[in-house]
């Protein structure tokens, strides 16, 4: 509604946007209107800031203060039993990081952790939104079943996978028995583990992106069907060349939604395994993990502090290489067309 | 809408201005409203008036069935137990809180892992129970109440309970192994140390016609092993020396023996699989301290009944036990020591014994009758006043320091290793240290 109050209020001239008062002679009449006026321009010159201003208190103490205390404590010695006292250690936390085995494998396992996650998720939410874009009975139900694993919380979700994937009495354990295969020890495993925790983010997510996808394909043209189907395109052929291309921005979203809930990886891995080690070998443990250890399990708020904003620096390259990617891309098919 | 804003009447005003105050008012109040926490339920009382004492417990700690008969005797008092299941967790919200002073009960349960950190470096956010008159502290054992004292002498808890250990075994399958059944000669098996405790093992996987383990896990034997000594992680004087201590190096080889011999069950302690293990009868022997009696018999359930039974352990030792401590935040001081006090008085540490087996960590309690003639009848009626109290006496002063706790779980997670993930004794004790070193580095 701003485009109102500038209509309502040229703020320059005499009397403003108040109600027309020139034939009161009166001097006291006119200065009324003139204060009035004066209140009519403070407030349209000040009140959409005060609208706006609960997102900014907001964003400034939840936002902004945590991420620059977090990045000042970073660069001191500061402990979990006494946050207050910081002792200045320059860039020694940081530094350390760089030789540190277990950040890198943090890190390490962040990355798989994300790939065998995301990849299959999205490309089964790719074909599943496929499948419910076409006419189907009941489709409703369909995508709202799709949705209800991400209704559901992640605490009960893994509690639930972590017994599934149990080594002695764990049912897939238990089915795979039926078909001759040994026990195997998904938690102990580093590959295994990892496999284990990216289902239950496979498990938790597909549905999400799968609405995302299917919301995106609804909005494609017919005609680009149509027309692609008097050339003679098959089904296979029309979902390649005309929804895909179509989705391409959609597809970079979700794919950076993924990204970035990847790498802040954290509740599935802690519950899985039920210690922030992430396993006896930190096998699954992702960089929220150990910050987590660090922070908590060790009272080194400043090493935490520093673990947090390479995280946050990391997100940044990546959301910089998307935006080459995206730009590249968007200038190839400019090209092509 | 355009045109009714060029004649603008009051309402419109008044009500964009009142929006404009709530949303700010919105907003900072908002704000104002997170720097304010809630104080864990100790308001109420000061002087004559209702008071409410919010007591903060973790695990299978629970003082709920006494707390009826201190309300009757003290009808002005009402107390509210907050309980967290694991540990870790507990202890990551007391130590973010204790600093603030804010969501702290009036009475807090510590674990004797992090007791030491509490008494010293955290020791100025507790009462110091010398000072206060509410406390009598004279009946506890002495190495219970030194573990709650700090270097400069303040003692800030109450001991609750220790842990003397014993080794819970199963007679049925120690029956179908052609072992004795009888917790005496059962004991006798073992007499001599924990090796004669292994070499039993290796004749039961040798016999035992199942396909049963006979430890549980690699770690609880290190821990069984670890706690017959006094000085394990840390010197007297505060030194780490866990990498050359004579307790860690026997625990270690002891728990890598059960590791190679493939004798153990592979358990995560305290994990889901471990306690179905339990309620399975997986595996026939255990080491455990008093309080893990409860454990066993809520995890095995009542197939395991009559089939557990209690022998006592090759060496005396002590595996846990915990204190009552009242933080200075608490509104409600002199009322929430009364209750400490109260609690882990000789009477109801007796009690809580025959209850709930948790061995008092007060001498006057355990030299009592109620605890000296105490038997359980789920573990085939046995006499675990008498096997715990011959394993107390022994107990050595065990000498805790600030990372004790982290120290501990990186060790057992090493046997982990070695049990879960094939990994060599030698690789894997490396790959501890470097865990440890790191953890301890600033």
């Amino acid at each position: 509604m701003t485009t109102d109050h500038r209509a309502a209020a040229p703020p320059t001239k005499l009397g403003g946007a108040a109600p027309p008062t020139a034939s009161s002679p009166d001097p006291k009449e006119q200065r009324r209107a003139r204060r009035r006026s004066r209140r009519y321009m403070r407030d349209t010159k000040w009140s959409p800031y005060a609208f706006i201003a609960p997102f900014f208190l907001f964003f400034g103490a939840f936002g902004l203060f945590p991420l620059i205390f977090t990045g000042w404590a970073s660069l001191h010695r500061v402990t979990l039993q006494q946050p207050t006292t910081m002792e200045w250690a320059g860039l020694h936390n940081y530094t350390r990081l760089l030789s540190d085995e277990f950040f890198w494998n943090a890190l390490r396992n962040t990355f798989t952790i994300g790939l065998i996650a995301t990849v299959p998720q999205l490309l089964m939410a790719l074909m599943l939104a496929h499948l419910l874009n076409y006419k189907l009975r009941n489709s409703m139900f369909f995508r709202v079943a799709m949705l209800t694993p991400y209704a559901t919380s992640v605490a009960a979700a893994t509690l639930v996978f972590a017994m599934l994937y149990g080594r002695d009495y764990g049912m897939i354990n238990w089915a795979l028995g039926l078909v001759g295969i040994d026990k195997i020890a998904w938690e102990a495993g580093t590959w295994t583990s990892q496999f284990a925790v990216s289902t239950i983010v496979i498990w938790r997510w597909t549905g999400y992106n799968t609405l995302i996808y299917l919301a995106a394909m609804q909005a494609v043209p017919n005609d680009l069907y149509e027309s692609a189907a008097l050339d003679g395109a098959s089904r296979w052929q029309q979902f390649i060349h005309v929804t895909i291309p179509s989705l391409r921005p959609t597809i970079l979203f979700t794919v950076v939604v993924s990204t970035i809930g990847a790498t802040q990886l954290f509740g599935e891995p802690l519950l899985f395994g039920g210690t922030p080690s992430g396993g006896s070998q930190h096998q699954y443990q992702t960089l929220g993990l150990h910050l987590y250890e660090v922070g908590w399990s060790f009272y080194n708020l400043g090493r935490a502090s520093a673990i947090a904003w390479a995280m946050f620096l990391i997100l940044i390259i990546i959301g910089l290489l998307y935006w080459a990617v995206a730009r590249w891309i968007g200038r190839s098919t400019g090209k092509g067309a | 809408m355009r045109r009714t804003t060029r004649t603008p009447h009051r309402h419109s005003r008044t009500s964009r201005a009142v929006a404009a105050g709530i949303a700010a008012a919105l907003g900072t109040s908002l704000l104002a409203a997170c720097g304010s926490d809630d104080n864990g339920g100790g308001d109420g009382g000061n002087g004559s008036g209702d008071v409410t004492i919010s007591v903060g417990v973790f695990g299978q700690m629970d003082f709920t069935e006494l707390y009826d008969e201190y309300m009757d005797e003290n009808p002005h008092v009402k107390i509210e137990q907050n309980s967290i299941q694991e540990n870790r967790d507990y202890y990551q919200q007391l130590i973010t809180r204790l600093p603030t002073g804010s969501g702290l009960s009036d009475i807090q349960a510590i674990e004797v892992d992090n007791i030491y950190e509490m008494a010293n470096d955290l020791g100025q956010y507790w009462v110091n129970l010398n000072d206060s008159e509410h406390a009598d502290l004279d009946h506890f054992v002495e190495w219970k109440r030194d573990q709650a004292t700090s270097q400069d002498g303040r003692t800030i808890g109450f001991g609750t309970d220790i842990g003397p250990m014993a080794i819970c075994y199963r007679t049925d399958r120690f029956e179908e192994a052609g072992l004795p059944t009888d917790r005496e000669e059962v004991g006798q098996l073992w007499a001599d140390d924990w090796a004669q405790y292994i070499e039993v093992g290796e004749r039961f996987m040798e016999n035992t016609p199942s396909d049963i383990a006979y430890v549980d896990s690699a770690g609880g034997m290190f821990n069984a092993v670890l706690n017959s000594f006094s000085e394990q992680m840390y010197s007297a004087d505060g030194e780490v020396i866990y990498q050359e201590s004579e307790a860690v190096q026997n625990a270690w080889d002891l728990g890598v023996a059960v590791a190679e011999a493939e004798m153990s069950a592979g358990q995560d302690q305290f994990s889901e699989e471990w306690n179905r293990a339990f309620s399975n009868g997986d595996f026939a022997t255990i080491s455990c301290p008093a309080w893990m009696l409860a454990y066993i018999q809520d995890k095995a359930g009542q197939d395991g009944e009559g089939n557990w039974d209690v022998a006592a352990a090759p060496r005396p030792a002590n595996w846990g036990g915990s204190f009552l401590a009242v933080p200075e935040a608490s509104k409600n001081q002199d009322e929430a020591v009364k209750l400490a006090n109260w609690l882990t008085a000789p009477e109801q540490q007796a009690k809580l014994f025959n209850t709930q087996g948790n061995f008092p960590s007060s001498a006057t309690a355990q030299d009592s009758p109620d605890v000296q003639d105490t038997t359980h009848d789920y573990f085939r009626g046995a006499p675990i006043g008498q096997i715990f109290s011959d394993a107390a006496q022994g107990i050595p002063t065990i000498i805790v320091g600030p990372r004790n706790q982290t120290i501990r779980e990186s060790l057992t997670d090493g046997l982990v290793m070695i049990e879960q993930q094939g990994e060599s004794p030698d690789d894997a004790w490396d790959a501890t240290v470097r865990r440890i070193e790191n953890a301890l580095a600033d």
